[in-house]
């Protein structure tokens, strides 16, 4: 199994199970994932809240809080020696060694995701000095040449600048240039622009292109936000309810949804062209009706059937398999012909 | 947020910090009063003419005078020496019970906070601790130890400590939830330099200011022991024993009692002050006005 890697795949998620296992119930947060990442490629984990994608990145990184637990599937990782290993076998000592080097995180929140007690410099050359001997000075250094990779301009002398000195947009740049001090493989990025507005999203976005192509890092990409998704991703995981419901080439899956929540989700897209009739007034947005159910008290059958306007009796009867498509183009929908 | 960062910040806001700290009335005086206090427990032994425990029953009990400013006791020593004499252990027990209780304190608080698994065992031993009357469980470690200055510090230690464990545990819960610690995390930083340079070093304005309270309720403390004859032997001076002897000789002779009296209260009252000003200052609730 393990050698079926391909070369060029990183990382290679398999029927991944994390759940939370509570006295009175199991919440699957992450039910059945599957996605392989190859080297210096982006993939989009799209989904709302509670869809299980932050759950799906913090498996990876091996730090599920207690009670969430990985009870299934495979995370094969390519190491820089080239072994594969199982993330989810390893060892908190072999993740710990992971963390920061190999595999790095990017986080949501970029106003309280650096310690204000001290400078930006000296977080970053911790970061270098914790996986590589070298002195504080020439940490310091390296420090602001990673600061000026990320475009922070006057980057020698900001340094020694503290956090409460720099806006929301320089400390993403500041929590990226943390992330890639000691130039990882792979890197999630947990919603790295939802707390941004829209230009300094797009700046951050051109930015994290800009060091991919350079540093030829794979991204996984967190996000709610499909116009992100269409930015950056060249492969799209739709989650619902812990579920994968649609997964295909980002193209793809925009000009061709094959599953009604990804069809809703685009729906609800707002777009000044298409959402206004021919004389110019406004017409409403569809929102999905409902809420996402509760992960502990799912509805049988398929999750989407009772949000969805496709839906039929036999759709609860049991929960649809992934269905190929197209060229790549997975759909866990019983129904996915009529889209 | 921006005034709790403001608050903590090192370095650029140092010299502005301490100007707003210099600007309230209270935490001058309270400053002015202990470094008073502080030279003339280092000082004053050296420049008085009396040795602390020189008996002269020729010049026993004798009221305020220019060769005896604040009196003499009851076996004719200089009250304004041994004063002095003795502020120097109460002093040095007030400092070290804040060391000792510290130690434990914060270790304990740390503990708790960060490891869930030891929250419970250790949240109920702090509150088990708490629910005895300090000077009580003073009273019977100090019992069990034996009576002296290194027990009574320690005994002390033990009795604070819980005060310091529960701020610390309280904090630790709210900063290991944040952000910034769970990226520190995701980037490969092992849990103790976690621990210690994201936790605690959040963590030293409010250690700061209990520890002042520690040191001023410990003088205190000390002082009521060494009264109640369960303290540091009668023979050595600290500021409860003075008024532990001059007791007897209140009618005659208040003097005795009376300034050793007065230097506690100056000193736990000038800490007080101090640690209020510092409170105000680094609590961002309270931090509006800086």
């Amino acid at each position: 199994m393990r050698d079926a890697l391909a070369p060029d795949t990183l990382l290679s998620v398999r029927n991944l199970q994390t759940h939370f296992v509570s006295r009175s119930e199991v919440a699957k947060s992450v039910d059945g994932v599957t996605f392989d990442l190859k080297r210096g490629e982006t993939v989009a984990v799209v989904g709302e809240s509670g869809s299980g994608k932050s759950v799906t990145s913090l498996s990876i990184m091996g730090l599920l809080a207690h009670p969430g637990r990985i009870v299934g599937g495979e995370i094969l990782y390519r190491n820089r020696q080239g072994t594969v290993r199982d993330l989810a076998q390893a060892s908190a000592k072999e993740m710990k060694r992971l963390r920061g080097t190999e595999i790095a995180m990017i986080f949501q929140e970029p106003m309280t995701s650096l310690n204000p007690l001290f400078t930006v410099g000296d977080q970053i050359a911790e970061m270098i000095t914790l996986h590589e001997k070298i002195s504080y000075r020439a940490a310091l250094d390296r420090a602001a040449e990673m600061l000026e990779l990320v475009e922070i301009p006057a980057a020698r002398r900001r340094v020694n600048d503290y956090p409460h000195h720099m806006s929301g947009g320089m400390r993403q740049r500041v929590m990226i240039a943390l992330a890639l001090a000691n130039k990882p493989s792979l890197l999630i990025a947990d919603e790295p622009t939802t707390a941004l507005d829209v230009t300094i999203q797009a700046q951050i976005l051109d930015l994290l292109r800009r060091l991919q192509s350079e540093m030829g890092m794979s991204i996984l990409f967190i996000t709610h936000n499909l116009g992100v998704v269409a930015e950056i991703a060249r492969e799209v995981v739709v989650m619902y309810a812990g579920r994968v419901v649609e997964q295909a080439p980002v193209v793809d899956l925009f000009a061709r949804p094959k599953h009604p929540y990804t069809e809703g989700l685009l729906a609800c897209t707002p777009n000044a062209a298409r959402d206004v009739d021919p004389n110019g007034v406004r017409l409403p947005l569809r929102p999905i009706p409902g809420s996402v159910p509760p992960i502990t008290a799912l509805p049988p059958g398929c999750t989407y059937a009772p949000r969805c306007t496709y839906a039929v009796p036999g759709c609860t009867g049991a929960v649809p398999p992934l269905f190929s498509v197209g060229a790549s183009h997975l759909s866990r929908c019983f129904r996915h012909e009529l889209l | 947020m921006a005034a709790t960062m403001t608050a903590a910040m090192p370095a650029s806001g140092r010299s502005q910090f301490l100007r707003s700290l210099l600007r309230r009335k209270p935490v001058v005086i309270g400053l002015a009063v202990l470094l008073l206090i502080l030279l003339l427990a280092l000082f004053g032994p050296m420049l008085s003419p009396y040795a602390a425990s020189k008996l002269s029953l020729a010049s026993r009990l004798k009221p305020p005078s220019p060769e005896h400013w604040l009196g003499t006791d009851d076996f004719g020593r200089d009250v304004l020496t041994r004063l002095a004499v003795a502020g120097r252990l109460s002093l040095l027990v007030g400092f070290s019970v804040v060391v000792v209780s510290c130690v434990i304190g914060v270790t304990l608080g740390l503990l708790a906070g960060f490891f869930r698994r030891l929250d419970t065992p250790v949240a109920r031993l702090i509150d088990a601790m708490m629910a005895f009357p300090d000077i009580l469980l003073a009273i019977a470690l100090v019992a069990a130890l034996g009576p002296s200055v290194v027990n009574v510090i320690a005994a002390l230690g033990i009795v604070y400590a819980p005060r310091l464990a529960r701020i610390v545990r309280a904090s630790t819960l709210v900063i290991r939830e944040l952000p910034y610690v769970e990226a520190a995390r995701a980037l490969g930083v092992s849990t103790p330099r976690i621990m210690v340079r994201h936790v605690l070093r959040n963590l030293l304005s409010p250690i700061l200011v209990q520890s002042t309270f520690i040191f001023a309720s410990a003088m205190l403390a000390e002082a009521g022991l060494s009264f109640l004859g369960v303290g540091v032997s009668p023979s050595v001076p600290t500021w409860g024993t003075m008024i532990a002897q001059g007791r007897q000789y209140l009618d005659q002779a208040s003097w005795i009692m009376f300034f050793p009296g007065l230097a506690i209260v100056c000193a736990v009252l000038s800490l007080q002050l101090v640690g209020d000003g510092l409170r105000d200052l680094l609590d961002p609730r309270l931090s509006k006005d800086i």
